[in-house]
């Protein structure tokens, strides 16, 4: 079942030195208990396409300008503000952010941060919004949650701060979860833990997960569908094993490439790594045609002077004009 | 011959409101010339602290350091001898000086540049930055008109105008990009097949280091777990931490089915550390000793470990 369509999204920061599109035409859906990673590097706009569905961009200057968000029917782009605060953010889609050193408030007890959602969306009357809260805590495997209930967020590590907010996300039993770089601060043996326990909410919840990242490794392990962006847009999209046994997209084989691998084979090390000439487009004055056909080996004169379509080719979709 | 760097026993500890921060507590080890040594750990584990106890950058509480086969005293001609590449080249350089004067304030700050003339010290900047990739004419900019990738050339340029034996790189890559990153980690391997230079590398990225390093030594909490070849390590891992360390990296590969964790709960606090092995606490082999005894070091193979399951 389609939880979420996302169809030509077009979201604009409007700085006083420019417009910068932030999100230039991106389209994606997730069913329930699917998890679709967006991956990309800092600037391609993965992070503002998860602040786009909450309705959160940074106002003034973020606005959707164009494009569809579809939840389970609902538009969303129409919503105001504050239907968005009461209807939905929270409760039908909520998120996970990725440094859990400033998601929480360090003057409030977590008890009292776990509980707000729960009082803000409503609860049954037969327990208080606090043993529900610890109920949550209890689910995410916080130890002795009874009594760290009543702690205060410097008196947790890093990883169960981000289960609180992992607890957070899902006390209202949302139908979405954006998770934007949720394992990105924390260490390889804690980060594992985590990935386990989204799975297990996944599990539970049924839950569509959008999971935002820019580590490969992370999201081949996660995610069973994956959309990689640059510059805005989708470049390409498929199935997990699919995009990572054959990537179509030059970027992608470009990114795949670039990366070491672990390997527990002794192999020969210090082999040269395969790179990417060039560095990203300067989001200000993005390049005419194709964004990546001034790094790309391929690029012909089309290239340079229209943009390529995402067009659906045998199971994925692909944005390239060489591939297609 | 001589290691070009030797490390006896080194501590470095930190008072602090809360009692003795114990950040590197007694680490050994030795640095071959030429060769790219890495030190990995997660955070906390006092990878960074020891990397600047070397440089003395931070104080060492106990222990001795060798360089080059002397007891290191920091004069003008270590520092002309060790230099260092930090993580994000966003805050290491400063951003209202021009790269010319980046690259030439080692010179001055280390009277290298007395007897050189101001065509000298031009044509030496012009040689650096030819070394890691940039055209001459960067000189003559700032620092905020170059990107994250440009920056850290920048960064290894400055390093490098003393013609230096060692350089300690300190997470060199992990500010940067995904897709500027092989550029960087190239340009780094270029740099050392010309100049055979010796690089302390610090990483927390264990492909990285497989990929990167000929030794490695993977630290936690303080201390060596386990050192030796890094083919050697990453085959065949025994210490229980750096196996589930290992295993707990995700593969960029969709095929293979991630490792529940290993170990369970989170680092420990270099404020109290545990007694005996400071990885008894998460260790899923725990005899009854480990929480008594810290375990001496054991050769097994080419490694050298710490850890009484092999002693």
């Amino acid at each position: 079942m389609t939880l979420l369509t996302v169809k030509d999204l077009k979201t604009h920061l409007h700085l006083r030195r420019g417009v910068v599109k932030a999100v230039n035409g991106v389209s994606f859906t997730v069913a329930a208990g699917e998890t679709l990673g967006l991956i990309g590097e800092s600037g391609s706009g993965k992070t503002m396409t998860g602040l786009s569905l909450l309705g959160l961009l940074p106002q003034p200057v973020g606005r959707i300008v164009d494009g569809s968000i579809n939840l389970l029917g609902r538009e969303l782009t129409d919503l105001d503000q504050a239907t968005y605060a009461t209807e939905i953010r929270g409760k039908e889609i909520a998120m996970i952010s990725q440094d859990p050193m400033t998601s929480l408030n360090p003057v409030f007890s977590i008890g009292n941060q776990v509980a707000a959602p729960i009082k803000r969306h409503g609860y049954d009357a037969e327990h208080t919004a606090l043993e529900l809260a610890t109920e949550e805590l209890r689910r995410v495997r916080v130890p002795s949650a009874e009594v760290r209930v009543r702690d205060f967020p410097h008196q947790f590590s890093g990883g169960m701060r981000q289960r609180v907010v992992a607890a957070m996300a899902t006390s209202c039993r949302p139908k979405m979860l954006i998770a934007d770089e949720p394992t990105s601060a924390l260490d390889v043996t804690i980060q594992v833990q985590l990935m386990d326990l989204l799975d297990q909410l996944q599990d539970e919840f049924g839950i569509g997960l959008l999971f935002i990242t820019h580590d490969l490794g992370v999201a081949a392990s996660l995610c069973d569908r994956v959309a990689v962006m640059y510059a805005g847009s989708v470049v390409e999209s498929a199935p997990v094993a699919e995009l990572y046994a054959a990537p179509a997209h030059p970027y992608t084989r470009g990114l795949l490439a670039s990366v070491p691998k672990l390997s527990g084979a002794k192999k020969r090390n210090k082999e040269r790594l395969y790179s990417i000439p060039g560095t990203p487009p300067d989001p200000l004055h993005l390049p005419e045609g194709c964004a990546f056909a001034p790094r790309c080996e391929l690029a012909t004169d089309q290239c340079r002077s229209e943009s390529p379509p995402l067009v659906k080719i045998a199971g994925r979709e692909i944005a390239c004009f060489e591939v297609s | 011959m001589h290691p070009l760097l030797k490390l006896d026993d080194i501590k470095c500890h930190f008072p602090s409101k809360s009692g003795l921060v114990r950040a590197v507590d007694g680490v050994s080890l030795e640095v071959t010339a030429g060769e790219t040594f890495a030190l990995v750990g997660e955070s906390g584990c006092g990878k960074s602290t020891l990397a600047k106890t070397i440089l003395g950058l931070a104080p060492k509480t106990a222990g001795q350091i060798e360089f080059a086969g002397k007891p290191l005293i920091f004069d003008k001609s270590f520092r002309q001898r060790a230099q260092v590449v930090f993580q994000d080249p966003y805050s290491s350089l400063n951003p209202r000086l021009k790269v010319s004067v980046i690259l030439s304030e080692p010179l001055w700050a280390n009277k290298t540049a007395h007897g050189l003339n101001r065509q000298q010290i031009k044509r030496r900047v012009a040689e650096v930055l030819e070394l890691v990739g940039l055209p001459p004419t960067a000189g003559s900019l700032y620092p905020h008109e170059f990107s994250g990738g440009q920056r850290q050339r920048i960064a290894i340029a400055r390093a490098l105008i003393l013609d230096p034996e060692l350089i300690i790189l300190d997470e060199p890559i992990s500010a940067l990009d995904v897709s500027i990153r092989a550029q960087i980690l190239n340009l780094l391997q270029d740099i050392q097949d010309e100049l055979n230079i010796t690089y302390l590398l610090i990483a927390h990225d264990l492909a990285l280091v497989q990929h990167a390093s000929d030794r490695v030594a993977v630290m936690y909490l303080g201390r060596i777990v386990e050192t030796g070849p890094t083919e050697e390590i990453f085959a065949n891992p025994r210490h229980p931490y750096t196996q589930a360390l290992l295993s707990a990296v995700p593969a960029p590969d969709p095929t293979v089915i991630r490792n529940s964790s290993l170990i369970q709960g989170d680092v420990g606090s270099a404020l109290s550390p545990p007694t005996g092995c400071h990885f008894h606490p998460r260790c899923p082999h725990k005899l009854a000793k480990c929480d008594q005894e810290q375990p001496h070091y054991v050769k097994q193979g080419q490694a050298n470990l710490s850890c009484w399951l092999y002693d």
